[in-house]
């Protein structure tokens, strides 16, 4: 869908302070123009972004998210939480696609304190990339409330994510490739679906559920989800006693 | 207006009101990243330092560089912070544009005069706004761009100068004939004086450091290359800066004739270095090849297809991670290293392009390159003769600053110590080192003033407001036209009224001016605000100024947050000024909503133990234990074998000729004698516990173990040398290694000195898989052996087999001269090393060895009575465990890795504990000795004080909600969290002294047990809904 020419995109941007904040600020003593989407919070290192964070802006209709840290093996703290930053965004993202906003609207780049030009070219890569989005929901063709209610989902299950992340998804090589590899291992999908989405599409179901009485069918519809994988979870979630299944079957709500 | 400016304030009435009121500790001349670093660690040790400039600003030549060997690190984001660092201490008085004119007097009370040369600017009332040079009329050529663009004639230095403040040029239209004077109309603050004449300062101190640094070899004179008269021959510095993107074309590289990327580059090394002619430098600048390799790394990031050719000699990668670096250069695409002297031929007429004429295996080639970049080399600072006048030294024959071997940081006058540069080319680390250094020695001469002219600032006592209801004040900055002229501050201002919480709005034209900075206090306990909001620029620079407000206002100075909608607004949406505007608000909103829900943060004091301890009793540790036992700190002295000594113990004669074992027999006996010095030796350690300013070690030593509690720890246990199992290494006598082949020559060994023939084969378990690094002092070792040998035996035949030879600095005149004397050097490729074989041929016993003469291009044998092995210097067994014991890390070749390559080369990321010696890298015992005083040195900044200060925005965790999961724990590489046993079960506890505030813990944590304070989830989530409330 084209974006109207007047859409002002709003890009939510966590700097971390050493470096990528370092450069938005020379990229401005510089003079290097860029376009006035972005809203920045400073935070001491990129590894601080929280899942929730990027949710909730995203909840809050930003049309972009965007998350600027130190060069791989330049981060100012020992830990290197630009690395986190990375494993944080890379899980993001699959969540975000699954709740129904595009990926591409949430963005990690490395920028140094030196380099205001690559500042500046990011920025007007990235708002031109949004402003091709248009509005959030617009590309996704979806409703605000819908994805809000996938957000909120998501938000709920943040402590969950992170208990996740500890045990079963920890990189064990701190290198750009290392990140990418695990992540495009052939096993990883299978276990992120399996302990990430599904937890997730679950959230989402009874999300809609809590919202009335409705049919396994709609449910799918609703979230643009598959309707045999929305009746699975139902199945599971009727056996936990959770919902319950109303005569027919067609209809489930909420167990009392 | 900064910070500094406001404390020069209150400090210059007084400076200026008569000399003898201008009473210091110690005056540090030369404002580079040298005297930067004495003048922080001197005031940081109790000292009152006058800082003194020629230039404008400080920051010297590091402060031009684009990028840092070999981490190519940006040179100016890591050496501003030092810059307001400097201009926020309040224990230095910087005195920029002033030279120095006289000195009198003698160690402990020296009067020196100086000469303030006119800015035509009242720096006090500057603010730095540059409205006045968007005015001028008068362009001159940029000297901090190496006049490849143009500035005006009035103008700041650079963007980052401290004192931000602008200078006026003897160029202007003004002061040239008083055509115009527009500057004096634009300026709102009535800054400019153009009755301002240069004025003579005379300044009491008690020591003087001279860091003036170097200047780069100036090809003009002699057209070196072309320079000069082929336009696109460029020198190094130039292409600096046509690296940077603060350059002459904003980063692009464009060449000078035609402002075309230049696709085809050549770099001519050693230029006016290694050369006896008339003209030249004999010396090597040391620091040449890696910056070139730098230069080709980032040209190639810049231009992805270009070709490169550099031409150069041996490449001396000599450092800590340098070999890698030229690795790095070396594989990239279509970069060839080229191993040939050059000379330029022609220019062509059309192009531009220029010729260079090389030798190749098959004979000599020209080759047309679009531009031609010559490696200069260093030379002495343009005022060495007149330092040498005005300050009573002597010189060394090169022109540079005469010094000690075994005392590299003191010059001919007592009282009078130099570092960085002026000792000699080195590089940024070495000038570093040797500011801290020099530092300590200085310190030792005024110890029995330390603390006695330095002032700590008082403030007000602060008004606990956590209960209030917030009271938000906002202050809109115009920043003279900077933001004023591009958003509609008035608007903003009538906005922020608007916003919840907010009671008082105010604009002003210089929120950072003198005046208006003590007006907002005044404004703060006036209208009783306990939140404060700056909209002006940027917190990384200006943050601690406003801090500093609130705490003048007894208001808690973490209820300050800043709006920064200068450089990420007005100047980079200058012609979106409507967008910029809504922007501009949504900014302000974002601030006081964040405002609203920030705590007030305690930061904390912890008391100091006044103590040392220092590992490794060789020169290194001896050097630093010694330092700062004579300056009153108790200090243990922790030694593995049963004497102290190292590896000095081996050596017994230095490249310049002097008594090694002498030195030491002198310096174990001091340090024996001395009775703050608690020398044990056979120890070990065996647990070491705490943090800076507190730590327990338990050391074993001959059945006994004791337990030292001690603020600073210095790791300085040296390296070993490697044991070759090549080259018949311990299967036939007549080969030994280099050390060893000292010491049979500091006995005249009979059997060494009845050898007819040698061979000294270099890069013996370096430069290699096993250990892809350099040991740096094999070349010179090989240079100062060969020489002892040609002293004793004249007639003995020496061939040299080596790989490059790197005898950088002042000690290339040894190669020279071992040259001289006939010791034959032969190189040979690593893919086809020398071979050795034992020969018993006609009654004599003997070596053959076999290798290839690349210049003859034919096989050479050798049958040689004896074999020297360079073996390399290795890391000394049992660093891993002491790295873990002190929480500190190793680098990828086994020595201990500092906290920063180039500005933290003594110091650990962990406070508290400092490095030196070869424990780091290999380094000559001159370096060593060097670097040892700069662990002193710094580690004095700890001792002397009698607690540190730990930031209030560190972690914290609410037992309530820990699950004990110990995500945190795992996270935080800095063991600044534990589980500590409660009547709830293991809960996780910050230790905020170790915390550093990264929030990493926060991100990991699933329930929200732990919070970075300062930026909390809430105080975050009130941004984020700020930010999109209008959304």
């Amino acid at each position: 869908m084209a974006a109207p020419s007047d859409f002002k995109p709003i890009i939510v941007g966590f700097l971390c302070n050493w470096c990528c904040y370092g450069g938005a600020d020379l990229c401005g003593v510089s003079r290097f123009q860029y376009p006035p989407y972005l809203r920045v919070i400073r935070l001491m290192c990129s590894g601080r972004v929280d899942l929730e964070f990027i949710f909730r802006a995203f909840a809050k209709k930003a049309d972009g998210v965007f998350i600027g840290g130190c060069h791989l093996g330049d981060c100012h703290y020992n830990p290197e939480g630009n690395y986190d930053a990375l494993g944080n965004s890379l899980v993001a993202k699959r969540i975000l696609e699954n709740v129904g906003v595009n990926p591409d609207r949430l963005r990690l780049e490395w920028v140094s304190a030196g380099e205001g030009i690559r500042f500046a070219e990011v920025m007007n890569e990235f708002g031109a990339k949004i402003k091709s989005l248009g509005p959030l929901g617009s590309s996704e063709g979806r409703e605000i409330p819908d994805l809000q209610a996938g957000l909120e989902a998501a938000t709920q299950l943040v402590p969950y994510f992170k208990l996740v992340e500890r045990e079963r998804f920890r990189v064990p090589k701190r290198t750009e490739d290392g990140y990418h590899e695990f992540f495009s291992r052939p096993d990883f999908e299978p276990l992120f679906k399996e302990l990430v989405i599904d937890k997730l599409t679950m959230g989402r179901v009874m999300g809609a559920l809590r919202a009335g009485e409705s049919s396994a069918g709609d449910i799918a519809k609703k979230l643009r989800l598959d309707a045999a994988e929305v009746a699975r979870h139902l199945h599971l979630l009727s056996q936990q006693g959770v919902v319950r299944m109303n005569g027919s079957e067609a209809q489930v709500a909420v167990a009392a | 207006m900064t910070f500094g400016l406001l404390q020069q304030q209150m400090d210059t009435q007084r400076v200026l009101r008569g000399a003898d009121d201008n009473m210091g500790d110690i005056m540090v001349v030369g404002g580079g990243i040298s005297g930067i670093q004495a003048a922080l660690d001197l005031s940081a040790s109790g000292y009152k330092v006058y800082l003194v400039e020629k230039s404008p600003t400080i920051g010297g030549k590091m402060s031009q560089l684009d990028k840092t060997f070999p981490t190519n690190d940006c040179s100016m984001c890591i050496e501003s912070p030092k810059f307001i660092e400097t201009d926020r201490q309040p224990n230095i008085e910087l005195m920029t544009y002033t030279d120095v004119d006289s000195v009198e007097g003698e160690p402990g009370d020296f009067t020196v005069t100086l000469l303030k040369k006119p800015r035509y600017i009242i720096e006090d009332k500057c603010t730095g706004c540059t409205v006045c040079v968007e005015y001028c009329p008068a362009k001159i050529p940029d000297p901090f761009n190496q006049n490849l663009s143009l500035n005006k004639a009035v103008h700041i230095y650079f963007s980052q100068a401290v004192p931000l403040v602008t200078y006026i040029d003897d160029s202007c239209l003004f002061l040239k004939d008083k055509t115009c004077s527009i500057c004096q109309t634009v300026c709102e603050n009535d800054a400019i004086d153009f009755g301002q004449k240069a004025e003579k300062v005379k300044v009491k101190v008690g020591a003087i450091l001279l860091s003036p640094g170097y200047e780069t070899f100036d090809p003009l004179p002699r057209n070196d290359y072309g320079y000069g008269q082929f336009k696109n021959v460029v020198t190094s510095m130039d292409f600096e800066r046509l690296l940077c993107s603060t350059g002459p074309h904003e980063g692009q590289i464009l060449r000078p004739s035609d402002k075309k990327h230049p696709q085809k580059i050549a770099w001519i090394h050693c230029v006016g270095s290694r050369q006896v002619t008339p003209g030249g430098n004999s010396y090597c600048s040391s620091v040449c090849c890696s910056y070139t390799q730098k230069q080709v790394i980032l040209a190639k990031d810049h231009l992805p297809d270009m070709h490169a050719k550099i031409f150069h000699n041996d490449i001396r990668s000599y450092g800590k991670d340098f070999e890698r670096f030229y690795q790095r250069a070396q594989k990239l695409p279509d970069v060839h290293f080229i191993r040939s002297y050059v000379s330029v031929g022609s220019e062509d007429p059309v192009t531009g392009d220029v010729s260079i004429r090389y030798t190749t295996p098959d004979g000599v080639v020209e080759e047309f390159f679009e531009l031609v970049v010559l490696s200069v080399g260093l030379a002495p600072p343009k005022d060495a003769q007149r330092f040498s006048k005005v300050f009573g030294i002597e010189l060394n024959h090169h022109g540079f600053c005469k010094v000690d071997p075994f005392n590299p940081l003191q010059t001919s006058r007592p009282g009078i110590y130099t570092s960085g540069a002026f000792q000699g080319p080195m590089d940024i680390p070495e000038s570093v080192m040797g500011a801290s250094g020099a530092g300590a020695q200085a310190s030792y001469l005024l110890k029995s003033r330390r603390g006695q002219l330095s002032e700590d600032r008082v403030y007000p006592e602060e008004k606990d407001t956590s209960e209030e209801e917030a009271k938000v004040g906002v202050f809109v900055c115009r920043c003279g036209a900077n933001i004023g002229r591009v958003v509609d501050v008035p608007g903003i201002a009538e906005y922020a009224k608007t916003l919840p919480g907010v009671v008082h709005v105010e604009e002003s034209l210089f929120a950072c001016a003198t005046n208006t900075a003590k007006a907002i206090s005044d404004t703060i306990r006036d209208k009783g605000l306990n939140r404060v909001v700056v909209a002006a620029c940027t917190p990384r620079t200006h943050e601690p100024l406003f801090r500093d407000t609130l705490r003048e206002a007894g208001v808690n100075q973490y209820y300050f947050d800043m709006a920064n909608i200068r450089e990420h607004c007005t100047w980079v949406h200058s012609k979106e000024q409507e967008a910029a505007t809504q922007k501009a608000k949504d900014i302000v909103r974002m601030s006081v909503a964040r405002a609203g829900k920030l705590e007030p943060l305690e930061e904390f004091s912890l008391p100091v133990d006044k103590t040392a301890l220092v590992v490794g009793g060789g020169v290194a540790g001896m050097t630093s234990a010694h330092t700062l036992a004579e300056q009153g700190y108790e200090t243990y002295l922790i030694e593995k074998a049963s004497d102290l000594g190292g590896m000095a113990s081996r050596l017994h004669y230095t490249l310049e000729g002097m008594d090694v074992q002498s030195f030491l027999k002198d310096q174990k006996k001091k340090v024996y004698r001395h009775p703050k010095i608690h020398a044990i030796t056979d120890a070990t350690i065996t647990h070491v516990d705490g943090y800076v300013g507190n730590f327990t070690t338990t050391v074993a030593s001959k059945g006994r173990v004791r337990t030292i509690k001690h603020g600073a720890a210095i790791i300085a246990t040296g390296a070993v040398e490697y044991k070759p199992t090549e080259y018949l290494y311990g299967q036939n006598d007549k080969v030994m290694t280099l050390l060893e082949m000292e010491g049979k020559l500091a006995k005249q060994d009979e059997k060494l000195l009845a050898a007819e023939s040698v061979v000294m084969i270099q890069c013996v378990g370096c430069r290699n898989e096993d250990r892809n690094y350099c040991a740096r002092v094999c070349c010179s070792g090989a240079m100062k052996n060969a020489l002892k040998m040609k002293a004793l035996k004249p007639d003995v035949d020496i061939y040299v087999l080596f790989r490059d030879i790197r005898t950088y600095g002042f000690r290339e005149d040894y190669y020279r001269a071992a040259s001289n004397q006939d010791v034959k050097f032969i190189r040979y490729e690593p893919q086809d090393l020398p071979q050795l074989e034992a020969k018993d041929e006609g009654g004599r016993s003997f070596i053959r060895v076999t290798a290839a003469d690349p210049i003859l291009g034919k096989r050479l044998e050798l049958d040689v009575d004896a074999i020297v092995l360079a073996a390399a210097v290795i890391p000394t067994p049992g660093s891993n465990e002491l790295a873990r014991q002190f929480k500190v890390p190793l680098g990828p070749d086994g020595f201990f890795q500092e906290a920063h390559a180039k500005l933290r080369p003594v110091d650990f990321a962990a406070e508290g504990v400092f490095l030196c010696g070869t424990a780091q890298y290999p380094k000559h015992l001159s370096e060593t000795i060097t670097q040892a005083y700069g662990a002193a040195g710094r580690a004095l900044t700890l001792l002397s004080r009698d607690t540190v200060v730990a930031s209030g925005a560190v972690c914290a965790v609410t037992a309530r909600d820990c699950v004990s999961c110990g995500a945190c724990i795992s996270v935080c590489t800095y063991g600044a969290i534990d589980f500590l046993d409660t009547p709830r079960g293991k809960k996780a506890v910050v230790n905020a002294v170790l915390c550093k505030g990264d929030g990493l813990c926060n991100a990991k944590c699933p329930t929200g047990a732990i919070t970075l304070s300062h930026y909390t989830d809430g105080e975050v989530f009130n941004q984020i809904d700020a930010a999109l409330e209008l959304v």
